[in-house]
């Protein structure tokens, strides 16, 4: 289980996220949606041991987080590779602490679940945008984290390959991998992948709403239920627009 | 019509095709038309006596004075003596480099105690240390490798050193992520990071050492290109000091060429448009 209690983070006088109270780990995939600069990031920082909190603490089964942990790992925004480094070197890199047999084939599987052995000795500025992700994908899962932590890792890719990089994760993630905490900014993302959705608002960042997802996959994105879920997100996301339409129709 | 519609799509960074024979020539020939000019001016002047010859000697003269030098053997062990000054006070000067630079780079603590003084220090004119160091080293050869060290570590510490501290702050990220922290930091992210910085550094570094060097043979030498530059113009033989100042010159290229090449070789993992 992660559980967070009481979290706090302030830059100076300006409050970002808290007080805030989470915890899960009976979900495969959680996914955190609010506006932007609501505080969203924030929390995955502190979750991945980037940033310290002001108050409060994370636990990971009952082990304090207060750094880096090597069961937890991040997928960012964007798939920062390191460019001198070849694709199975970048991946190895999450584990260099791990023994020279076992760090080799644990990339070799990893870059097999990702479809990139064939670019095990490419440089990074040989990958397509996709191929890249998927790197910084090979990166965070090689090393069995517990918890994954995925920053927006798909929102700098063009349409299609968002959804063919959604099936994937749902396929890597599958029965036995990590629980994973998605930061997102698209709802329909969110309903797509998600066990369970918090929206959050602020600053400071607060839980608004609570959704569990219980719908069947695969999940239909032209489903009644598919966009009821949607329609509350929106709600809960643009209320201006929400309030605007009633008007309207008042 | 094709290869009109083939430079069109030609993504950033693919070379175009590969050009005629003519036009290689032509690009081999263009910038040693200006420099050919010149040296016509400069032999016809002199071969017409319209400059004191013993002033200014004729290319011709030159040329032959260092093909004399060549031949007879008197340059090799003055060549092999200012190479041996140069190459250790870069490779001295430079390692001293390495190692500050990555600390103050890496350490803003460390940055706010050392930077400020090597600052000071680099202010200091390269010829006002000489006295300094024959007086420390007396005039052997520590001396000269020592001033030539000196003015080699400036360039090579500033560039690597804000190479270091302006590290993307996202990849460093990802190693804390990772559990990198100290050495292992600074040797598998920041490090190769800065390693551009680094051969800009270098290639500055060693283009000052081959400078110094003239000034470091002055302090007492009996030996070295520097001393044979010296000596031809005590004796009055300005074609012994103009092949002095090609063989300077040709030494630096050669030098900063392996070193491009080295660089373009390390750095193939850039993303650039390479248009070295």
């Amino acid at each position: 289980m992660i559980e967070i209690h009481g979290l706090v983070k302030k830059f100076g006088d300006f409050a970002a996220l808290g007080p805030l109270g989470l915890s899960f780990g009976n979900e495969r995939i959680l996914t955190v949606i609010g506006a932007s600069g609501c505080g969203k990031s924030t929390l995955l920082r502190l979750l991945a041991g980037l940033e310290t909190p002001t108050r409060g603490q994370i636990t990971l089964d009952g082990e304090r987080i207060d750094g880096p942990h090597r069961r937890i790992s991040v997928a960012f925004q964007e798939p920062r590779l390191m460019p001198w480094l070849s694709v199975a070197a970048n991946v190895e890199l999450a584990i260099w602490d791990w023994p020279a047999e076992a760090r080799r084939a644990a990339v070799e599987a990893v870059l097999r679940k990702v479809s990139l052995t064939a670019f095990a000795q490419a440089l990074p500025k040989q990958l397509s945008g996709g191929m890249a992700q998927r790197v910084g994908l090979a990166r965070a899962l090689v090393g069995n984290p517990r918890l994954l932590l995925l920053d927006e890792p798909f929102s700098a890719l063009d349409p299609l390959t968002r959804v063919r990089m959604q099936d994937h994760l749902l396929e890597i993630v599958g029965d036995d991998g990590p629980n994973v905490l998605l930061i997102t900014h698209d709802i329909e993302e969110a309903i797509v992948l998600s066990d369970r959705i918090v929206v959050l608002d602020g600053p400071p960042a607060r839980v608004r709403r609570d959704l569990r997802i219980d719908l069947p996959r695969p999940r239909g994105r032209a489903s009644a239920a598919f966009q009821e879920i949607k329609e509350l997100l929106l709600a809960d996301l643009l209320p201006d627009r929400i309030d605007a339409a009633h008007t309207v129709a008042a | 019509m094709s290869e009109l519609l083939l430079n069109l799509v030609r993504p950033l960074g693919v070379p175009w095709p590969a050009r005629g024979l003519a036009a290689r020539a032509q690009a081999i020939v263009r910038p040693l038309i200006f420099p050919a000019l010149i040296l016509l001016v400069w032999q016809g002047a002199g071969s017409f006596r319209l400059v004191d010859p013993v002033l200014l000697p004729t290319p011709t003269r030159v040329l032959g004075a260092l093909y004399e030098m060549l031949v007879s053997g008197f340059l090799n062990p003055h060549l092999a003596i200012s190479f041996q000054r140069v190459l250790l006070g870069f490779a001295g000067g430079v390692a001293v480099a390495v190692l500050v630079g990555a600390l103050t780079g890496y350490s803003r603590f460390w940055r706010s105690i050392i930077d400020p003084t090597l600052h000071a220090l680099r202010t200091i004119p390269g010829l006002a240390w000489i006295p300094m160091f024959i007086l420390w080293l007396g005039i052997d050869e520590s001396s000269k490798v020592v001033l030539i060290a000196k003015a080699a570590f400036f360039p090579t510490y500033l560039n690597f050193m804000s190479g270091i501290a302006r590290a993307d702050r996202k990849l460093i990220e990802v190693g804390e992520v990772y559990r990198l922290r100290g050495a292992r930091l600074v040797t598998r992210v920041l490090l190769p990071y800065s390693l551009p910085f680094l051969f800009v550094g270098l290639r500055q570094s060693m283009g000052v050492a081959w400078l110094v060097v003239v000034a470091a043979e002055l302090m007492g030498a009996s030996s070295g290109i520097g001393y044979v530059l010296l000596d031809g113009e005590m004796t009055g033989r300005a074609q012994i000091v103009m092949a002095c100042m090609i063989v300077f010159a040709l030494c630096g290229k050669t030098t900063d060429f392996i070193l491009a090449r080295l660089a373009h070789r390390v750095l193939r993992w850039q993303d650039t448009a390479d248009r070295e």
